[in-house]
């Protein structure tokens, strides 16, 4: 069976929603964060994608997914600085009794 | 004359300097400065008064009307612009000299008077105030001004009123005083918009395409004018505040109360007489008979009041009364054709300020000497303070309208104005007159004759006062031994031209009959040191005594009114709206703000999973709109 466009999609699109669901359901700020990872390396895969099966002559696809990368990269830095001094803090990294910041 | 610009720049910077560096001056330097600028005022006001007066006539017999200074300040339309600046005609030079004299006989007097008072600097710096807003107020050259000026002597009355700022009667007194005023001047803004508006122009000499214009409604707004006009000249039923006003400091009352401003309405009605003669000859009879039946009120009530600064005050009530009549019985502008009035008032406004001012005066050295204003602690005083007591005399013989003191030839023009109009009018007047005699005889009498009060003044022996205070009465003294043969109709006449006084003789003997009658009647009744027919008429008439004593029951009536009718009927329902539908209406829209924040705020739970669900949920709605619609 040939590998085609639609199938890289369906794991993208299977990966974005777990994401979502996950963001939303876990109240572990590192299950959290995975999730958030989870979204973005499904664009990051659309991107790839796209650029290698529409438009195989270009290279910004490819170039987004690196971006996208350092992002993740650099995004999962600060977060996990945040998490571990909010666990400093209250001693855990659950959402629910994290609501002081409030506005 | 660009110098009479002076005349009102000295004393403004003289209030500046004294209200904010005053403190820091003694009472001698911040006394010294406010007499001494008025001293300059007057001089200047004299001058103006020479120059004015010794120029050529104009072609026609009249002094020119002289605009020196001018700006327009406020300009609206072509025509109708609120100027600021400086008329000179007759009756304006005439009230400079007026008010600069006794202003500053007045200022020489505080020196003794107010010697150790506090607030002595405060006293000369509002008596600058004053002095500057009278002489803008005559010197207007347009309606618009004079109102302004107008109000600026209400405040400085209401501040020298209520001088003593410690006293709950003079705070009441001071308001009272504002209030009344305020509430007359109301009539001369409405009547002062309407001119503005039909004739559209503020001048007092509009010209004759105006007066087609508005003609028709001269008459609404020269009478809505004279409702401002009778406040400030306390005509019944706007008189309340005068006699309270008494309780200022004497020197106060003497030029405030007595000679200046109170004046002011006749001198209003005196600027609009030509309007008054061409459109609203009605109008102006109102005046007479609202003049004539204050005089007479004021006169009866005078008779049975026991503080001689409220004798003083309804007799200056009724004077007033005396100068609106002469300016109500004119019937044309010309002054020998029923405009004799108009001389007459403005004569008599002359020499009724020096006068009374001198009584004034006196009364406040008489105040000084014993420390009461209550007749009872007075009597036989004639032996401690000659000076006063001379000079008193020769102000009582004024007011009655003895020859040759100044006040026989003014009211004798009033009385001769008043038979032209109507024989009624002018017994009637002629009446008033001896009451005049009678009630300021009678205070005479009480004060410097009589039983004298012998426990108080052996205690405290009253003494004459410091020259400071006897000269200025000697000086007004003099002039109300001359100025009755100025030949005033030279200078003031109801059209400009030269009119010789000359007195009739019918008129001048029946009014020195009248006064002589009244006079000898209270001597016959005071004299003595026990009064058997005053006390039996006493006894005889209780009520009536006691009417009259306390004034007709008029502040009564005006408390009943305010508080009964105007507080209960009007006030309070408005004050009901104010609190229960204006009042409730904002505080709904600031509960309905408030609970509505209440109902959102739950939405701001600090949770970032609920946020992004919403967002979530907002993505969706956005998307299914756009696939939708």
């Amino acid at each position: 069976m040939e590998i085609h466009v639609i199938h890289y999609l369906i794991v993208s699109t299977v990966m974005l929603f777990c994401g979502i669901y996950g963001f939303f359901t876990r109240k572990n700020l590192l299950a959290i964060l995975i999730s958030v990872e989870l979204i973005l390396n499904a664009t990051n895969i659309n991107f790839a994608v796209f650029n290698r099966y529409l438009y195989p002559d270009a290279l910004e696809g490819h170039f987004f997914s690196l971006f996208g990368i350092a992002i993740a990269a650099a995004e999962t830095a600060v977060a996990i600085a945040i998490i571990i001094n909010v666990y400093r803090n209250v001693k855990h990294v659950l959402t629910d009794d994290i609501n002081e910041l409030k506005g | 004359m660009e110098y009479t610009i002076l005349i009102l720049a000295l004393p403004v910077l003289s209030f500046l300097l004294l209200a904010l560096a005053g403190m820091k001056m003694s009472h001698r330097l911040a006394g010294t400065i406010g007499t001494l600028v008025l001293g300059v005022v007057a001089v200047l006001s004299y001058l103006t008064a020479y120059q004015y007066f010794s120029a050529p006539r104009m072609a026609d017999g009249t002094y020119a009307t002289l605009i020196p200074y001018h700006i327009t300040w406020l300009p609206f339309t072509e025509t109708l612009h609120i100027d600021m600046g400086i008329l000179l005609d007759p009756i304006s030079v005439m009230m400079l000299v007026v008010i600069s004299t006794v202003s500053l006989m007045v200022h020489l007097y505080s020196f003794g008077y107010m010697k150790g008072e506090r607030g002595f600097q405060r006293y000369y710096a509002y008596l600058s105030l004053f002095t500057f807003s009278m002489l803008g107020l005559v010197v207007a050259t347009n309606i618009f001004q004079m109102y302004v000026f107008w109000e600026l002597v209400g405040v400085s009355s209401y501040l020298l009123i209520g001088f003593y700022y410690t006293k709950p009667e003079a705070i009441s007194a001071s308001k009272k005083a504002f209030i009344v005023t305020r509430f007359a001047d109301l009539g001369f803004l409405i009547g002062i918009l309407i001119y503005g508006y039909y004739m559209g122009t503020f001048t007092f000499t509009p010209d004759q395409q105006m007066l087609m214009q508005g003609g028709m409604m001269l008459p609404w707004a020269l009478g809505l004018m004279f409702v401002g006009g009778a406040g400030k000249s306390a005509m019944f039923p706007l008189h309340i505040w005068l006699p309270d006003a008494m309780e200022g400091p004497t020197p106060v009352s003497a030029l405030i109360h007595a000679a200046t401003m109170v004046v002011a309405g006749v001198y209003q009605v005196a600027r609009m007489f030509t309007l008054y003669m061409g459109y609203a000859p009605e109008t102006i009879h109102i005046v007479a008979y609202v003049g004539a039946f204050t005089a007479f009120y004021a006169a009866a009530v005078a008779c049975a009041q026991s503080d001689i600064k409220r004798v003083l005050a309804f007799s200056t009530i009724s004077q007033i009364g005396f100068m609106m009549v002469a300016l109500g019985v004119c019937t044309s502008a010309h002054p020998h054709e029923g405009g004799l009035g108009y001389m007459a008032s403005m004569f008599h406004l002359f020499t009724h300020a020096m006068f009374k001012a001198l009584l004034f005066l006196g009364a406040g050295c008489i105040i000084h000497a014993v420390h009461s204003n209550e007749m009872s602690t007075m009597g036989g005083l004639r032996k401690y303070m000659p000076i006063t007591h001379w000079t008193f005399l020769i102000a009582c013989l004024a007011i009655s309208g003895i020859p040759p003191f100044s006040g026989f030839f003014s009211k004798d023009e009033i009385l001769t104005a008043c038979f032209a109009f109507s024989p009624v009018i002018g017994w009637v007047m002629t009446v008033i007159a001896g009451m005049t005699s009678f009630y300021m005889f009678r205070l005479y009498y009480c004060i410097f004759w009589g039983k004298e009060n012998k426990e108080l003044h052996a205690a405290h022996t009253p003494h004459e006062s410091p020259l400071t205070m006897t000269l200025p009465l000697m000086i007004l003294a003099a002039i109300t031994c001359v100025a009755g043969f100025i030949p005033f109709g030279h200078f003031v006449s109801s059209n400009g031209t030269s009119y010789d006084i000359h007195l009739d003789w019918s008129v001048a003997g029946t009014s020195i009959v009248v006064a002589l009658i009244a006079i000898a009647l209270a001597t016959w009744m005071y004299l003595r040191e026990d009064q058997p027919v005053a006390d039996a008429l006493q006894r005889t008439f209780p009520k009536l005594h006691r009417a009259a004593y306390k004034r007709f029951y008029m502040d009564e009536l005006w408390l009943f009114v305010t508080k009964k009718i105007i507080f209960r009927c009007v006030s309070a329902p408005l004050a009901w709206f104010d609190r229960h539908v204006i009042d409730q209406f904002l505080n709904f829209l600031a509960w309905a703000t408030n609970a509505l924040g209440e109902e959102v705020q739950p939405l701001q739970n600090g949770r970032i999973q609920t946020y992004t669900l919403w967002f979530l949920g907002g993505i969706v709605v956005l998307t299914l709109m756009l696939l939708l619609v």
